[in-house]
């Protein structure tokens, strides 16, 4: 283990922090409510010189992420954080980052989306890039926000990778309130991410390359979508092992998913993000009272987790899954669809029920958390059915 | 500079066979990548008319009028698009676009 200080700090000036210590060669940002205080921080960090940073102020998100696919492109180690609106705006080039295979780290504070307009939690921001090539961590704890953030700079430029990663948190629940976490010396962190050696440096103008081409009808668009999925797929064993590497060097542990009392639980809650703590406060008072509850966290989305989740979910009669965002019209929200695309193959498959929760930052009360246990009991006692999706605390 | 990369092959090539991202990763090569295919009308140029003034030459956009000697010669059809700036370019009314797929034209006098 390495050394390790430990502070009383916002997750947003833990990823700041975090992303000082990864010393990027270029951050290209815009603020935006609740991820400013990150860029803020970082910019400081810039004028301070704590960090050699070409930190480039831009008009837009979509100019942001433009100027760092560019840069990246070039050669350059490059972050940058934005949330909702800002991350709605960058659409395209989440999808050319993913597609030149950009090994960039963004981070996202979850806000909802507009509108009517709100600046609090929920998923819908980050739920609508799931499809765009990028791999996904969420955090639970302004901790898991610093770590997620190291370990994905790893993942992102992993010569078997070469994806660009979201490393997400909750806004305002975790990007504003003050947290205990332990930081590493500016020493380890380096000596973790390493050196980036791009792979194809528009810079390197002794070996010219050409980005952003053309392949068409009858053409290898199709192959470079395979090459794609291919990546994505190694990743998994990637995330695994830097995952393994850095809980050897920080003391934390780390998981694709992460379960509370799953090992002989009868009912459960998958959840993602910040909401994890609150479910497993509830399932502790019940297990106490002898009901067997377990709480399972979803740490990183893309790529879905779906044979780890299968398995953690073996042996469990009935699950509720709590969706922070909408796939209006679809049967339950992006995470439930993913958890029954999971179980689908799965011997004796669980009940599971749908729950929307908490949008634009809708308080998500223990009593909320309570309700979906008492359904999981009359559920797994047989009193009831699965009956649809579930509106949870709305009127 | 010195590198090279042998595409002859690519339409065979599986998804794990090509650079990262759609990259290019060597320089100058575009000359090895068909373009014309895009072509629905080639230029025909009349040998009797055509004085070698090379104007078609200095105008084709794709370096497509093949010139050996100073003199036209021929078109370089996997890279001529059709366009047909060379048949308005030429002084002589000497090149004529004909429709890809159908008999050449009647050589006009
Ligand atoms: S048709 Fe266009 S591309 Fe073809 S030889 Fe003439 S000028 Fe060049
Ligand atoms: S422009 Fe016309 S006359 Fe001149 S070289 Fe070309 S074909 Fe011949």
């Amino acid at each position: 283990m390495v050394k390790q200080t430990v502070i009383a700090t916002t997750g947003n000036s833990l990823v700041a922090e975090a992303f000082r210590q990864c010393a990027p060669d270029v951050v290209a940002a815009y603020p935006i409510t609740p991820q400013t205080a990150i860029v803020e921080d970082f910019a400081k960090f810039v004028a301070q010189g704590r960090v050699h940073t070409e930190y480039v102020c831009v008009e837009s998100e979509h100019s942001a992420l433009s100027a760092c696919v560019g840069a990246s492109a070039a050669g350059a180690r490059v972050m940058t954080a934005t949330s909702s609106q800002g991350l709605a705006y960058m659409w395209e080039q989440l999808h050319i980052a993913a597609g030149l295979r950009l090994p960039i780290v963004m981070a996202n504070a979850n806000r909802a989306l507009a509108a009517p307009i709100n600046i609090h939690c929920d998923h819908s921001d980050i739920m609508g890039a799931r499809d765009t090539g990028w791999i996904i961590y969420f955090a639970e704890t302004a901790q898991e926000a610093y770590d997620n953030t190291l370990m994905a700079l790893r993942v992102a430029e992993h010569p078997d990778v070469k994806l660009p990663v979201f490393t997400t948190l909750d806004g305002f629940i975790t990007t504003h309130t003050i947290d205990r976490a332990e930081i590493m010396d500016d020493e380890s962190v380096s000596a973790f991410v390493g050196q980036y050696e791009p792979e194809n440096a528009l810079l390197d103008i002794e070996n010219p390359t050409s980005h952003g081409n053309f392949a068409s009808l009858g053409g290898t668009y199709f192959e470079f979508k395979k090459a794609q999925r291919e990546a994505i797929e190694r990743s998994r064993s990637v995330i695994k092992d830097i995952g393994d590497e850095f809980s050897k060097l920080s003391g934390r542990p780390f998981d694709v998913v992460e379960g509370f009392g799953m090992d002989d639980a009868e009912i459960a809650i998958v959840t993602i993000g910040s909401t994890a703590g609150n479910a497993r406060h509830v399932a502790r008072e019940l297990r106490a009272k002898g009901v067997k509850a377990g709480v399972l966290k979803v740490r990183v989305f893309r790529p879905f987790p779906s044979a780890e989740l299968a398995a953690a979910l073996k042996g469990v009669k009935a699950v509720a899954v709590l969706d922070r965002s909408e796939s209006f019209g679809a049967d339950g929200g992006p995470l439930s669809l993913e958890v029954k695309t999971a179980l689908y193959d799965a011997e004796n498959r669980p009940m599971v029920i749908d729950y929307i929760y908490g949008l634009g930052g809708a308080d998500v009360k223990l009593e909320l958390i309570n309700q979906v246990f008492d359904d999981l009991t009359d559920l797994a006692d047989g009193v009831t059915k699965p009956s649809g999706l579930v509106y949870l605390g709305a009127r | 500079m010195s590198k090279t990369w042998d595409v002859s092959d690519m339409d065979n090539w599986r998804s794990d066979q090509f650079p990262n991202g759609a990259v290019i990763p060597v320089a100058g090569n575009s000359e090895e990548y068909s373009t014309g295919g895009w072509r629905n009308v080639f230029p025909y140029r009349n040998d009797e008319k055509c004085t070698q003034c090379l104007l078609c030459w200095i105008f084709c956009p794709d370096t497509s009028v093949l010139v050996k000697d100073d003199k036209v010669y021929d078109f370089d059809m996997k890279h001529c698009k059709g366009c047909g700036v060379c048949a308005k370019e030429c002084p002589f009314d000497a090149i004529e676009m004909v429709p890809e797929g159908c008999e050449l034209p009647e050589v006009k006098k």
